[in-house]
């Protein structure tokens, strides 16, 4: 996919280890994974990602373009995915909101793009400098319709690389576009990120198809340019591409897959990181930023002898429910630590007979490990 | 016998045929003009994408045009449009929409289209209305007229978007009627070899949800009015603005060769040095 020119400058990198915000190593996973198009519109907390791609993409043959707004960055992205390139826009929350329409009609008609969120306090412009995690519904939900939802969430600057790497792959792999829920606080968090040797990632090839996936809910991408006159469309389409908008049978089969090939291939899809889960009573459930102070504050709850459990997401949706519907037979209670008022709570309640307890905080700072600790030892016998 | 087929049916989805344009709409003589256009030029379909929005203009190419289609979202084809060509510089991307789409919904990004000089060739047929969705008012409808949605009178003045496609870049903007259909194609050849943005504001008829309301009832009333209210460029230059009230000045408003913009962005690539 990578031209020989892309491969050069990429394997130059390889090996490097970099002091890097959140916020460049997303922009560098993006580069490795192959991305050659970048459309974007400048906005805090993400434009660092925008800033280096702007910088790194010449190096690999690939153009940045600067857009008007956030829905001309998110067409033109979708266009060029279309046109055969692998393509990714970054915003924050105002953004992402006026993309909604436009991942609707990637999910509708099958186009792989990544669409990175790096979340602000919002609504509206709210704490604008300030980081959050209160998207993880809009995530899921933002845009008109029935559809599913592929979106992972990092919790280190290494991760911000890394799941990268998997959102495009799964973009590929499921033709489906997938949003990368970052936040303020990871996106500008500086650490220790280490670049791969490019020859030791998989990268899903535009059109594969991998055989642990269930066949014949995902259909191969029609190219352009191949002399097939392909037609496109956001409208109700029947398996040629043709318009039917209005045929119940059609849309009903239509969606259905499209809900199917996410749902059916969950397993394939849902990442997350336990610890401590052996005889754990309580448990803390959380994702990103939030998971960071959480995991020191169980570590100092398991030094004094409490039987606490760590479950961290890296992919919100589709949702890990069966994993925790079994967490919450074994334990007593789950704590929800996160930077709104209980997005992630209220979709752990739906697969739990145990309290939830939420352990929210907003305002644009992050909790302190003494306020979670404190939280588990309330609540954990 | 058989007749013989029509020689500029190879380029359209037969299968599809009739169109489903209401009788008198002037999105036929727009989809006649392009395939005579394409036709002259030897242009081969397989080299055309055609990016479309929300409209009933949308549909003269989508799906009626044998040609990769990508059918957007309202108002949002000539971004889409943008990815398409930065990706594909040697296809032909043609977007071909309406006022509504382009000029209202989508007009921030046909302004920023224009002075980035993006290689598009932009159709915008002008037909006064928002006719798919039964004759609203547009950003073109003449002041004064009344629609679904002004229902005593349009209190608001038209936007000139040839004009503003000019001022804002475009390497290539001229503005014609469907009555001026061998003009027309012309234009459009020039368009679609034009290296840079290149837009062809295409004054068409709405019989049904426009003219009805206006006294135009069907296509030949609509010719004739497109005939008798038409002034060309060098004419209209010497005309007041009140003499040019109600009329429609066709021919080309600019023509310029500034870098196309996929094109610059290709030089800057290569003018980078990389050393990994």
């Amino acid at each position: 996919m990578q031209t020989d020119k892309a491969r050069r400058y990429l394997s130059g990198l390889s090996g490097k280890v970099r002091f890097a915000l959140g916020d460049e190593a997303a922009a560098y996973g993006a580069l490795f994974a192959g991305c050659t198009f970048f459309g974007g519109y400048p906005i805090t907390p993400a434009s660092e990602v925008a800033e280096t791609m702007a910088r790194e993409l010449p190096h690999v043959d690939g153009f940045y373009v600067q857009f008007e707004d956030e829905i001309g960055s998110i067409a033109a992205v979708i266009g060029a995915a279309r046109a055969g390139a692998k393509a990714m826009t970054a915003t924050s929350g105002p953004g992402f909101s006026l993309m909604q329409e436009n991942i609707g009609y990637a999910i509708m008609t099958e186009t792989p793009c990544v669409v990175v969120n790096v979340q602000r306090s919002g609504p509206s412009t709210g704490q604008a400098t300030k980081p959050a995690q209160g998207d993880v519904l809009q995530a899921r939900w933002g845009t008109h319709g029935d559809h599913e939802m592929i979106a992972l969430a990092p919790n280190s600057v290494q991760e911000c690389f890394d799941l990268m790497i998997e959102c495009f792959n799964l973009s590929e792999r499921y033709r489906h576009p997938v949003v990368f829920l970052m936040d303020g606080e990871i996106g500008h968090l500086r650490e220790r990120l280490i670049l791969p040797d490019l020859a030791d990632l998989q990268l899903f090839p535009r059109g594969g198809f991998d055989p642990a996936d269930e066949p014949g809910l995902i259909k191969p991408v029609q190219e352009y340019g191949k002399g097939q006159a392909v037609h496109i469309t956001g409208s109700t389409h029947r398996e040629d591409g043709m318009r039917d908008v209005v045929s119940q049978d059609v849309h009903e089969r239509l969606i259905t897959r499209f809900y199917d090939k996410i749902d059916r291939n969950r397993k394939n899809i849902v990442r997350y990181e336990e610890r401590f889960m052996g005889d754990a009573e309580t448990v803390a459930v959380c994702f990103g930023a939030a998971s960071r102070p959480t995991l020191g504050a169980v570590v100092r709850a398991r030094d004094a002898g409490l039987k606490v459990g760590y479950f961290r997401l890296a992919t919100i949706w589709p949702f890990c429910g069966e994993r925790l519907a079994a967490v919450g037979k074994q334990v007593k209670k789950i704590l929800v630590p996160e930077m709104n008022l209980g997005q992630l709570a209220r979709e752990v309640e739906r697969f739990v007979n145990v309290p939830v307890i939420r352990v929210s905080k907003i305002g644009g700072v992050p909790h302190s490990v003494d306020e979670i600790h404190r939280a588990i030892v309330q609540e954990t016998p | 016998m058989t007749p013989p087929e029509h020689r500029l049916l190879k380029y359209l989805r037969r299968e599809i045929l009739p169109s489903t344009h209401c009788p008198g709409c002037g999105c036929g003589q727009v989809l006649n003009a392009f395939v005579n256009a394409i036709d002259d030029l030897a242009i081969d379909p397989r080299e055309i994408i055609s990016v479309t929005g929300i409209g009933c203009s949308s549909w003269i190419p989508s799906p009626y045009l044998k040609c990769d289609t990508l059918h957007t979202t309202h108002g949002r084809a000539v971004a889409f449009a943008t990815g398409v060509k930065v990706i594909r510089p040697e296809s032909h991307v043609v977007v071909i929409a309406g006022d509504g789409d382009l000029a209202a919904i989508g007009g921030n990004h046909l302004i920023h289209a224009a002075r980035r000089n993006i290689g598009l060739a932009v159709f915008l047929v002008n037909n006064y209305i928002y006719g798919m969705t039964g004759g609203q008012v547009s950003p073109t409808t003449p002041f004064g007229t009344v629609t679904t949605t002004t229902p005593y009178s349009n209190a608001e003045y038209p936007l000139k978007i040839a004009e503003l496609v000019a001022t804002a870049g475009a390497n290539y903007v001229a503005r014609w009627t469907t009555y001026h259909i061998r003009k027309l194609i012309g234009s459009m050849k020039k368009a679609l070899q034009k290296k840079g943005f290149s837009l062809i504001e295409i004054v068409s008829q709405c019989p049904v949800s426009y003219g009805r309301r206006v006294g135009l009832r069907d296509g030949v009333a609509f010719m004739q009015y497109f005939k008798e209210n038409s002034v060309g460029r060098k004419k209209a230059a010497s005309m007041s603005e009140g003499e040019l009230e109600g009329k429609i000045v066709v021919g080309k408003l600019i023509e310029r060769d500034r870098v196309e913009f996929s094109e610059s962005l290709r030089r800057i690539n290569e003018g980078v040095k990389s050393e990994g």
